[in-house]
């Protein structure tokens, strides 16, 4: 009988106010719609730089002018380096024939440059490849080193820009999530208000306290969960438009995002939406009835 | 029963306490009128015994419990040993006399069998017998009140605290309001009001504590308004 006490006086509080637990739904689901784009942003570049990094290479260039001598001392150091994961090296027709390849389309520039012409080198693979900087600072004055050219660099462009709108829906998310729980703790308010003659008999005649607050609090909770259930639909339709439409582009540079990477973030999404208003909902309630 | 050892009251920015160095102790089943002027400490005590204020020095203890030290978790089932009726009566006007009363037993969490078997009782005993499906608006003052007392008894407590209950009632209301308490006090239940209305208390003849300023001036066996 208790619980379906609780039950009743929930729906009958979100009804009572129903323009307020609508506010209150809507601003939940985009809150939680960003924060789950967010989420789904951050495992994606994860992804890809595990991807994209697992092939990526720093060449260590030497000068034209490099003695033997300074190349096998520089191959040695590199092959017991820590950092260093793997190693070739590419002499000057090997480069030379690497370079017809690449550029195969463009015969004019092909027949311009003579084999000697481009330079020796070393191509490594990091253990870490985030750990370039410590590589171009140990090799950068080495003899016979003339340049060290990171592919990674290129990429961190990329990922810059991905990680600045990962930054971006996590800041939108904090902001709807500052308005959706203010909702929150007004539409708490107006309840525990329209509610005030229950509770004082019930502190009066000494009620639980959980019993007190569990209809309030599983109030917001429920909005929570409605909000998330919402930005859920809002991913499911997002990955439907993008699929066909213009962001299909994309697909080439993103690792697509799946079915199953959508529905693992709903969980997430539910359980912030509904902790972060039970939170709400119960610190108003020790404010506002000091129950 | 109920003992105030040396109780002393200050609300924040009053200037002088509002119970000041107050004893008083009662027995199981005594009646025991508080009276005093307006703002001379009676709710203060009301309050304390109901664990809603604490005293800043001295002791409070109610059915054997140090309300001094209780925590406020406690409260609740502290509160269930005590029943309550104000002056303005406080049922729920959206609800039968009946289900007023039987609000009160299932936020404590009796069953509704429980309900159905003890609320027709308490209000047969209460003189409303007939009239429990009115809702308090289609009830007289004095009618409403005896859904209070109903309430407030319903639960067999073992303290009745009355706040000045007959003071929206006229005098031959009141007396049978005051039939009524006199009723639940026979059947072993300590009864403490807080009162005005020195017509009641020179009929029924109670203990009588005077409080003024916060001290208290008389406490006298069998006492009269004076």
């Amino acid at each position: 009988m208790r619980m379906k006490y609780v039950l009743s006086e929930v729906l009958v509080g979100l009804w009572r106010n129903v323009t307020m637990t609508i506010a209150m739904i809507i601003t939940m689901a985009v809150s939680l719609f960003m924060l789950g784009g967010a989420g789904l942003l951050y495992q994606k570049v994860g992804d890809m730089k595990d991807l994209y990094y697992e092939n990526v290479q720093v060449s260590i260039f030497l000068k034209p002018d490099v003695s033997p001598q300074q190349r096998d001392d520089l191959d040695a150091k590199l092959k017991s380096d820590p950092l260093v994961k793997e190693v070739t090296y590419v002499n000057k027709d090997e480069a030379y024939k690497r370079f017809q390849e690449m550029y195969q389309d463009a015969p004019d520039l092909v027949n311009a440059v003579k084999a000697d012409q481009l330079p020796e080198s070393f191509r490594l693979k990091l253990v870490n490849p985030e750990q370039y900087r410590d590589i171009y600072d140990q090799y950068k004055d080495t003899e016979g080193v003339d340049e060290i050219v990171d592919q990674s660099r290129l990429l961190d462009k990329v990922f810059g820009v991905l990680t600045g709108i990962q930054t971006f829906a996590l800041a939108i998310a904090v902001f709807m999530a500052a308005a959706a729980l203010l909702l929150v703790a007004n539409t708490i308010q107006v309840a525990a208000y329209s509610k005030r003659r229950e509770v004082a008999v019930m502190k009066l005649v000494g009620a639980s306290n959980w019993f007190i607050q569990a209809p309030f609090v599983l109030e917001a909770v429920v909005a929570g969960l409605v909000g998330s259930i919402l930005a859920l639909t809002f991913m499911a339709v997002g990955k439907y438009v993008a699929a066909g439409g213009s962001l299909s582009a994309l697909e080439g540079l993103i690792t697509p995002i799946s079915w199953s990477d959508i529905f693992l973030m709903f969980p997430i999404m539910a359980g912030v939406g509904a902790l972060f208003s039970a939170i709400t909902g119960w610190v108003t309630l020790r404010f506002y009835l000091r129950v | 029963m109920i003992q105030l050892e040396q109780v002393t009251k200050t609300y924040p920015k009053a200037s002088r306490p509002s119970l000041d160095n107050v004893s008083v102790s009662i027995e199981k089943g005594e009646f025991v009128f508080f009276i005093g002027p307006s703002g001379s400490g009676k709710s203060t005590i009301i309050k304390m015994l109901l664990h809603e204020v604490s005293p800043n020095k001295g002791r409070v203890v109610v059915n054997g419990k140090d309300v001094t030290t209780m925590r406020s978790w406690k409260r609740p089932h502290f509160r269930r040993s005590i029943g309550c009726v104000f002056q303005d009566f406080r049922l729920l006007p959206n609800r039968t006399a009946y289900e007023n009363v039987a609000f009160a037993l299932e936020v404590i969490g009796k069953t509704k069998a429980v309900a159905r078997r003890v609320v027709p009782e308490v209000l047969e005993l209460v003189g409303l017998g007939g009239k429990e499906h009115r809702y308090p608006h289609e009830l007289s003052g004095g009618e409403q009140q005896r859904v209070a007392v109903a309430r407030a008894f319903v639960n067999r407590p073992l303290i009745l605290l009355a706040d000045e209950p007959t003071g929206n009632l006229d005098p031959d209301t009141s007396i049978e309001i005051m039939r009524l308490l006199d009723r639940i006090n026979r059947t072993g239940t300590t009864v403490v009001m807080v009162t005005h209305d020195s017509n009641i208390v020179n009929q029924m003849r109670r203990r009588v504590i005077e409080i003024e300023s916060g001290r208290i001036v008389r406490d006298q066996a069998r006492g009269v308004y004076g």
